[in-house]
């Protein structure tokens, strides 16, 4: 039963999703035959207009709606008006370094954070103070300067890493990092708050009293009530993953959905365009229900 | 044995403890008892070295079995902390850690001091939770604090801390929360911890909760004991003039009609015991008895002077004069044989259900005009259930409810807003029924249907009456204390001039002698008002103490009612008989009904 509501409710969002995408881009101006030429395209009406029929522009909006939804539901997210290639092995391509992206990421993201909140929680102001402040640089960086500080540092000066390109583990470091620190430094804020909720608890008294280090309160008992508290932060989380990634691979010139996004927003590619916002919205809907279910697994209080 | 000389702790040189000596032998019980502030908690989290980072501990000698504490490093501490001393903490939800089953919790403190091989663990965890009175362990082990009953969880709370044989139990507050029957099993199985040759360290604010375990009693006040010896005679002649206001501020001793507080002389000190710096800064005295300004003895000397500790009997009294007698409280004179009224508020044959839970069945009460119909029951009984169905709050699913002879349930809540004015409620947390950024003269003020130039005088009319200062209409909630607030509670609810007042356990979570001030003020406030209460409590002695007649509730139904001393006097229903034996008494009565 609860199964079902939340696959009903996935089914939903991504019916919104594809539903706003799709009013979104008609209301964008110009129109799409020209777009599809090109600038440098010269065509007689005649041909606008067989070109319009082909791709079933000339029928009216609530018909190409539901038949977009019908294509949609069946699988196929159309073909590239730019690249003439199916949507969906466009997206599949691009997936695979994004992936590896937003996960390496989100892991230095929740590490960093994790090491930050643990070790200056409920400690003296100068050192809360300094948490603070660091964590506040970090959120407020806007991630393609901090990208191109990173590789003028490391890549330019230091020639640690590769300046760009190249798709092995080395090349990873920078741009994950530079995706990872503004999230880390919300990450360690919510976390901090969360141990130190904890720790004032009764039940962190009880566990010293029984003989437990200051340190493994924190980590046996604090650190799972501050994790819970993450859970709210799920939908910000994955947006910012997404939404970073479009910024750190032009940045750093690596191929993904970012890049590929940000080409086919330039190019109004509506059918890439569309097929990058319904990918969105299911990573969404899926990870906020493995969260969910995290959460319950986490907090016990929650399933009643 | 531990040995305790001159212990102080203060916060940033404010002194929360001040040259406290004690020593508890094993096999004895030792229990402090205090009000809020009064560093009782302080004192028992110092004997595990958990007093604070900001915390400042002396002391001229501390020593636990020969060993000394006063030197102890953090690793040192590590070792002792549950091995040797062990502390118990109120309320096993928040006390133990509500995402960890029971069992995990009893395990890590086996685990911390390695003391059965891992591969016993699961087996010695099951033992220490069937020791600890709980039926069904293997079940047990694997549920989390939520899961459990108040007393299940406090004794598997009892089991962890027990888990590694300390050999000192410190108790802070250890039944507080839980229903009466249960406190009095809580208090069975540390009393049984003490026979097998525990010493027991037990902290309370309830005198009454205590006695029956200790072997000494230390009265605690502003951070120093005023009083401390053998509970029996500490409580039979209690000398310090506080631990006499303690003991007749226990409400269960005292007919209907008995003075439980003496008459406020200074409304603004009504708040917790202050720290001597602080009181002395206020009072002008550098060195003047902190209880002076509470203390109906109080004379030039008790200003000039504070007392040191002076020998009575056994005891060691702080007190220039524990030989004098307290005047006696003047009784509320509730006029003689009140005829009952007629009939303000009917519940008829009400019942309520909640999905498959039914709250309340079949329940009927009468409330007459200028009485007290005391509804006692413990938690789940459906007591705020039948009180939320009287305020009109709520709408039985069966049966009716009359506000003087007319329909009062059932109907639609437009036409109750007219007569709401006639029917107010008082909560057990006014903080939480306040706007916190509301001051106390708009929180009044609101519920004045005047106009504003007259609202004002008619705040600080409804502020006199209930013994609060014109003064204190600018204070916000949080700058009161929690006796204040529930007399801003209390002007509020009569800002209406109410015929009916609806109490939800008005007193349970103040203090002692502040929950003996509010029993008293209400008390008056019925004799001059002449208001009906239906008052609700799970605390026999005080529905004894306030009740003209008395129904009590178990499962939703009313087992049994009458008239208190019937009740009281000759129980019939076999839960009642539970429920009474389970009252804390003292041995001093004072005032059989």
């Amino acid at each position: 039963m609860s199964l079902l509501r939340r696959v009903g409710a996935g089914v939903m969002v991504l019916w919104g999703a594809a539903t706003l995408a799709f009013i979104s881009l008609l209301l964008i101006p110009g129109d799409p035959v020209s777009t599809l030429l090109g600038p440098a395209t010269m065509a007689s009406p005649e041909v606008r207009a067989q070109i319009a029929a082909d791709y079933g522009f000339d029928r009216p909006v609530a018909v190409r709606y539901l038949d977009y939804l019908g294509t949609v539901v069946t699988g196929d997210l159309g073909s590239s008006y730019q690249l003439q290639r199916p949507v969906g092995l466009l997206i599949a391509d691009q997936l695979g370094p994004t992936v590896q992206l937003a996960l390496a990421a989100m892991v230095t993201a929740v590490v960093i954070a994790v090491i930050s909140a643990v070790t200056t929680a409920g400690r003296a102001r100068p050192v809360r103070a300094a948490a603070g402040a660091w964590e506040l640089v970090a959120v407020s960086l806007p991630s393609y300067w901090l990208g191109i500080l990173l590789l003028t540092a490391f890549s330019f000066q230091l020639r640690i890493f590769p300046v760009i390109g190249a798709q092995d583990l080395a090349a990873l470091v920078l741009p994950a990092l530079t995706l990872a620190l503004p999230i880390a430094g919300v990450l360690a804020q919510v976390l901090r708050e969360g141990l130190e909720a904890a720790l004032a608890q009764p039940f962190a008294v009880t566990a010293r009293a029984r003989g437990l280090s200051q340190f493994a309160v924190r980590l046996r008992h604090a650190l799972r009530h501050a994790a819970a508290s993450l859970a709210t932060l799920t939908g910000w989380l994955v947006g910012s993953l997404l939404g970073g990634a479009v910024l750190v691979e032009t940045v750093f010139g690596r191929s993904g959905i970012g890049a590929l996004t940000l080409q086919a927003v330039g190019n109004k590619d509506m059918p890439v365009v569309m097929g990058v916002v319904l990918l969105s919205a299911l990573v969404f809907v899926v990870i906020s229900n493995v969260v969910d279910l995290l959460h319950t697994a986490i907090d016990p209080r929650v399933r009643a | 044995m531990i040995h305790v000389e001159g212990l102080t702790v203060s916060f940033s040189g404010l002194e929360a403890v001040r040259d406290v000596s004690f020593t508890v032998a094993p096999g004895e019980c030792l229990a402090i008892v205090g009000e809020s502030g009064s560093g009782k908690s302080v004192t028992a989290r110092a004997l595990v070295g958990l007093a604070g980072d900001r915390a400042e501990v002396t002391s001229r000698g501390f020593t636990f079995d020969g060993a000394d504490l006063s030197k102890l490093t953090e690793t040192g501490w590590r070792g002792v902390r549950g091995r040797r001393i062990g502390l118990i903490l109120q309320d096993a939800l928040v006390s133990l850690d509500p995402l960890r089953t029971v069992g995990a919790e009893v395990a890590e403190t086996l685990r911390t001091h390695h003391v059965v091989e891992p591969s016993q663990r699961p087996a010695r965890v099951l033992e220490l939770l069937a020791e600890a009175g709980i039926p069904d362990p293997e079940q047990r082990a694997g549920q989390h604090p939520h899961e459990l009953s108040g007393g299940l969880r406090q004794r598997a709370l009892i089991a962890s801390v027990v888990a590694a044989g300390p050999s000192l139990l410190v108790a802070d507050e250890p039944t507080t929360a839980l229903d009466a029957t249960v406190q009095v099993q809580i208090l069975e199985l540390l009393g049984r911890l003490k026979r097998e040759g525990a010493a027991l360290l037990l902290i309370s604010h309830d005198l009454a909760a205590v006695a029956r375990l200790a072997d000494r009693v230390a009265v605690m006040y502003a951070g120093r004991f005023v009083e401390e010896g053998p509970a029996e005679e500490l409580l039979a002649a209690p000398a310090h003039p506080y631990t006499r206001a303690l003991i007749a501020a226990v409400p269960a001793a005292h007919a209907k009609g008995t003075r439980l507080s003496a008459p406020v002389q200074e409304p603004s000190v009504t708040g917790p015991a202050l720290p001597a710096r602080i009181a002395a800064l206020l009072t002008g005295y550098e060195s003047a008895c902190p209880y002076v300004s509470r203390c109906a003895l109080a004379d030039q000397r008790c200003r000039e002077e504070d007392p040191s500790p002076t020998p009575v009997g056994e005891r060691r009294v702080r007190c220039h004069h524990h030989d004098r007698r307290l005047p006696d409280l003047p009784p509320i004179s509730l006029g003689e044989t009140r005829a009952p009224g007629p009939v303000l508020l009917s519940v008829e044959n009400v019942t309520k259900r909640f999905g498959a839970r039914t709250a309340v069945d079949d329940v009927s009460l009468e409330l007459r005009a200028g009485e007290t119909l005391g509804v006692v029951g413990e938690s789940g009984s459906g007591k705020t259930t039948v009180a939320r169905i009287a305020l009109g709050l709520l709408d039985p699913d069966a049966g009716t409810v009359r506000l003087d002879g007319e329909p009062w349930s059932g109907i639609p809540d437009r036409l109750r807003r007219a007569r709401r004015r006639r029917i107010q409620a008082i909560y057990q947390d006014p903080l939480g029924s306040f706007d916190p950024r509301h001051t106390a003269g708009q929180i009044i003020g609101e519920a004045v249907a005047l106009p504003r130039r007259v609202r004002k005088a008619r705040v600080a009319e409804l502020l006199d009456q209930v013994g609060l200062p014109a003064t204190l209409h600018t204070r916000r909630p949080l700058e009161m204390s929690g006796g204040q607030r529930q007399r801003v509670a209390i002007a509020r609810a009569l800002a209406t001039g109410p015929e009916v007042l609806v109490c939800d356990e008005p007193v349970s979570a103040l203090d002692v002698s502040i929950q003996a001030q509010i029993l008293d003020l209400l008390a008056t406030l019925q004799r001059d008002l002449a208001v009906a209460v239906l008052f609700i409590s799970h605390d026999l002695g005080v529905i004894h103490h306030v009740s003209d007649r008395i129904a009590v509730m178990k499962d939703g139904r009313v087992v049994e009612s009458g008239a208190t001393a019937e009740v009281f006097g000759s129980p019939k229903e076999p839960y009642t008989k539970e429920l009474l034996a389970a009252v804390p008494t003292l041995a001093t009565e004072r005032s059989p009904r």
